[in-house]
Order: C-alpha cells, then structure tokens, then sequence
C-alpha cells in the first residue's frame, strides 16, 4: 500500500464575480498545512471560514489564487495548484478520494454499480474485475446497513441518508493513500455514523492522509488526530 | 519521474485551427489535445463556433489555418489533412465515428437496420453473411434495440431507436475516437437519460476517445473528464469538468453556469 501526504503553503482562493460588476470575494488567505500518512487532521471554524474551499483546492476542484497545493507520495509529486489536467485525473484515480455528504446519481445505473465504478475505471472491459467490484461494492453496502432488496436500484429515490452511505461506500472502496472528507457523516443516524468512523479510523490505521471537516464534536474527537483552527489562516 | 517515460501521448492534437466563412470567422485559433479514454465536452451557445470545430478536427471541413494530428494505430502521428482523401476516408470509417445531432443524416434510411449495422464492416471488406448479421444482432442488442427490428428500416424507429442504431453503426468497426455532435439534443428526458448511460458505458468500457459537442451542461457533467467553453469562435476556457463547472474563471462561462439549473 503506497502513502502519500500533503503539503498546503500559502494557499489563498480569491473568487471573481466577473457578473457581479468584478466583485472579489476572499475566501481563503495564506492557508498552511501538511498531513502526513497515518494522521486525520480536521479543520475547525464556523461556516464560511473556507474550510470546504480548502479541501476543494486540495482536489482540484478550485483553481487556488496563490500558494502550493503538494500531493507527494513516493512514486510523484504534483502541485494541483499548476498540474495539468491528464495528471490531476490520474491523482484522483490512484490517489486522492474526495468524499462530500451528496451523492451525484447517475441516471439508471444501480446503487451496487455506482459503489462498483472506481475499482474498474481505466481498466479495459473484463468479466472478472466486474464481478470482484460487484461482491466489494456489497460486502460495503452491506457493512453501511443498505438492505439487499436496494442494491439494484438507482439511488436517485433513496432517502438522504441511503444516498450519504451509497457515496461513502463508492468513495472507500478503492483505499485511496488521500482522503478528503467533508461532512461524509452529516445526516446519518448514531449507528450508522459509527461504522463510517470505524471506517475512518481504519483508513488511517493503514497509513492513509486524512484531512476532513465534522462539524459534529463526538465524531471529530473519534477521528481526528490533530485540529487545524481555520481562524489561523485569515 | 517515472512518470515522465510513461505519461501519456495524446491521440488527437488539434492546433492553430481557424475557419472562416467570408468575413465572419467561424472558429479562430483552436488549440487543444485528446488522450486515450478521454471524453472531452465542448459547450457554448448556439453559433459559438462548437460545430465548426468538431467538423474541422473530424476532416469533414477543411480549416483555412491550423493543423490535425491523430495518433494512426501503425505510424504514430499523422497530419490528418496531409493524408490522401482515401486515407483520410479510410480513417473516417473504419478509426473514427462521427454521431450526428439528426439520425438521419448518419443513417441510411432505405436500407435495414442490421445492413445500417454492417455497412462499415462491409467497406472494410467482410461479405460473410453470417458474421455480419451476428454482429449486427450483438451490436444491436448492446445499444438496447430489439434484435427482431433487425430487418426493419430505420424509418420505422422512434428517435430515440435511431439514435442508438446511429452508434451501433459507428461503434461495429471498434474505433478509437468517436466525435459526437449534440447526440441527446431533442429526445425525450427518459431517452436521453438512456443513451447517455450508454455512452457512459461505452466510453468506459471500450476505452474510446470522444469530442462530445453539447450545450447541455449536465451532459457535460455526465460525460467528460475535461471541457472546452467556446464564445465567438474562440475556446475561452479550458478545464477539468469539475473546475470549469464548480469554478468557471472567464466572465462568459460563469454566466453559462449560472444560467442554468443545477448542472
């Protein structure tokens, strides 16, 4: 299982409102923080202090304005604030998982096939990798308390609650050295919120850099290794 | 570094590409390159020049400026308009696939579906009856068109059928890049949502390469891995799916995102 760690310094994300007359909004200044294989670091601070800006320029997601986003590992190192695109795609496929509270579902496509779908991108068309994905994807929806009778179903008509744990299953299946998490326990019930910190707990066990948001106090001293103020960083 | 000697090489490059027709300037100075398995979406409203190009880098239109590369399966990179008309036409049939907006103009509607199936694999010189029909019922089935139509005429079809058929006929020859223009646009929302789990399969599955020529931005989200936004004729931003949709830099793609619902 190979580690990686990361290393945010100086990071700051200014978003221009180019139809809101150029307006500027500052949303993250100087932003510095590294996770190393092995800790689960969680970032503290009420809403709007950037806290899912952050984890989204760690992914990509965000262009950042300024600063260094490194993700090392001992096979590359890439800066996500200025990596090309090709490299950032195969960081997210090897590498990094981002999980949010809110499943994209997919039109037609069955919970089980959804949670499947990371262990088989970038292979080629192969029966036996399909059904290996297929009986992973189950042993985690079964883990996550999805009954059997949903598995094929497409999760668009789940509760909130079946779709959080549908993407958590799809965002851990392939044990990624990098996981960003924001809020992946939002609005689960007490049992299920418990699994997912063992689940957590677990990727950390296995070395993985773990930077995440619980607003949640119980489950964020369950998970976390080290709390980051985002007050630190304005 | 490792990754240096084994990175990928793109399988398209598209560089300098400009058409004018008359004094208006349809596309001006396209820049961009594909990667194997990538699905690449290029949006931007109506008359942004997005046709155009995906005309121009398939060879269907030749730019006034610029140029074409494509990664041939024997000699490596090639100038696509360097090549001979036959050549280029070999590769147009038997590499690439080209999907129209409308059925029709990439179908041929007075013969059979299955002959609409087999008709590639026939220009590339298979007259086995049998194999042809085996795979014309396969491919038929893989895009969820019931095999027994197999002797219908496309005419016969709901739109929906015909846009399926449109890519079992492009699809039979295995080809390594696929250019769709608008391909959901004017079918109905369950049959959109239809093809585009096909397409979703298919790219995956066959590690195929497309341009996919959409003004619709959820399609764009389904879809790709990487976005071109065209205005005037011009790529005015590039991106990652999730960076240009989550985060739009240029003034036209942030109204174009915030413009719509949800994508």
């Amino acid at each position: 299982m190979t580690t990686a760690s990361i290393h945010v310094r100086n990071l700051s994300k200014t978003f221009v409102l180019h139809n809101q007359g150029g307006a500027e909004l500052a949303v993250l200044g100087n932003a510095t923080i590294s996770v190393m294989p092995g800790e689960c670091v969680v970032l503290d601070g009420p809403s709007g202090s950037g806290k899912s800006t952050l984890l989204k320029c760690v992914y990509g997601t965000y262009r950042a304005t300024s600063g260094e986003i490194v993700i090392a590992s001992d096979e590359r190192t890439v800066d996500m604030r200025v990596a090309q695109a090709q490299d950032i795609l195969r960081l997210r496929r090897d590498t990094v998982a981002y999980v949010s509270q809110f499943l994209r579902a997919i039109p037609r496509v069955p919970a089980i096939d959804i949670v499947a779908e990371p262990l088989l991108t970038g292979l080629p068309e192969d029966d036996e990798a399909a059904t290996h994905a297929r009986s992973e994807a189950q042993q985690l929806l079964l883990t996550l308390r999805i009954p059997p009778r949903l598995w094929n179903v497409p999760p668009a008509t789940f509760s909130g609650g079946e779709q959080q744990r549908v993407n958590i299953a799809r965002s851990f299946i392939r044990p990624q050295p990098v996981l960003l998490l924001d809020e992946p326990t939002a609005s689960l019930d007490a049992e299920n919120r418990a699994t997912v910190v063992a689940m957590i707990r677990k990727a950390r066990e296995r070395g993985a850099a773990i930077l995440g948001i619980f607003h949640d106090e119980a489950t964020r001293n369950a998970v976390a290794t080290r709390v980051v103020n985002m007050a630190d960083f304005q | 570094m490792n990754d240096q000697l084994n990175a990928p090489r793109p399988i398209l490059s598209v560089s300098g590409v400009t058409k004018r027709y008359g004094d208006r300037i349809a596309v001006a100075d396209a820049s961009f390159e594909l990667y194997p398995g990538e699905v690449l979406a290029v949006v931007g409203e109506s008359g942004s020049g997005k046709s155009t190009l995906l005309n121009c880098v398939s060879a269907r239109l030749r730019p006034d400026e610029g140029r074409v590369d494509y990664r041939t399966r024997h000699e490596g990179m090639a100038e696509v308009f360097a090549m001979s008309e036959a050549q280029r036409r070999l590769l147009a049939r038997t590499d690439w696939g080209f999907v129209h907006q409308n059925a029709e103009e990439g179908l041929r509607m007075h013969v059979s579906a299955g002959a609409n199936v087999g008709e590639r694999l026939m220009a590339l010189g298979d007259r086995h009856y049998g194999d042809l029909r085996r795979n014309a019922i396969d491919w038929l089935s893989r895009v969820e068109v019931d095999t027994t139509r197999i002797d219908d005429l496309p005419s016969a079809f709901s739109g929906g059928m015909r846009q399926r058929l449109q890519i079992a006929r492009n699809l039979v020859t295995k080809p390594r890049l696929i250019f769709m223009d608008e391909p959901t646009s004017g079918l109905d929302v369950s049959v959109q949502a239809r093809l585009l789990d096909l397409l979703r399969t298919l790219t995956r599955g066959l590690s195929l390469s497309a341009i996919v020529v959409t003004h619709d931005l959820a399609v764009a989200r389904l879809l790709a891995h990487r976005m071109l936004v065209m205005k005037g004729g011009r790529i005015v931003e590039t991106g990652l799916t999730d960076q240009v949709l989550d985060d739009p830099q240029h003034p036209y793609t942030q109204l174009l995102v915030s413009s719509v619902l949800q994508p």
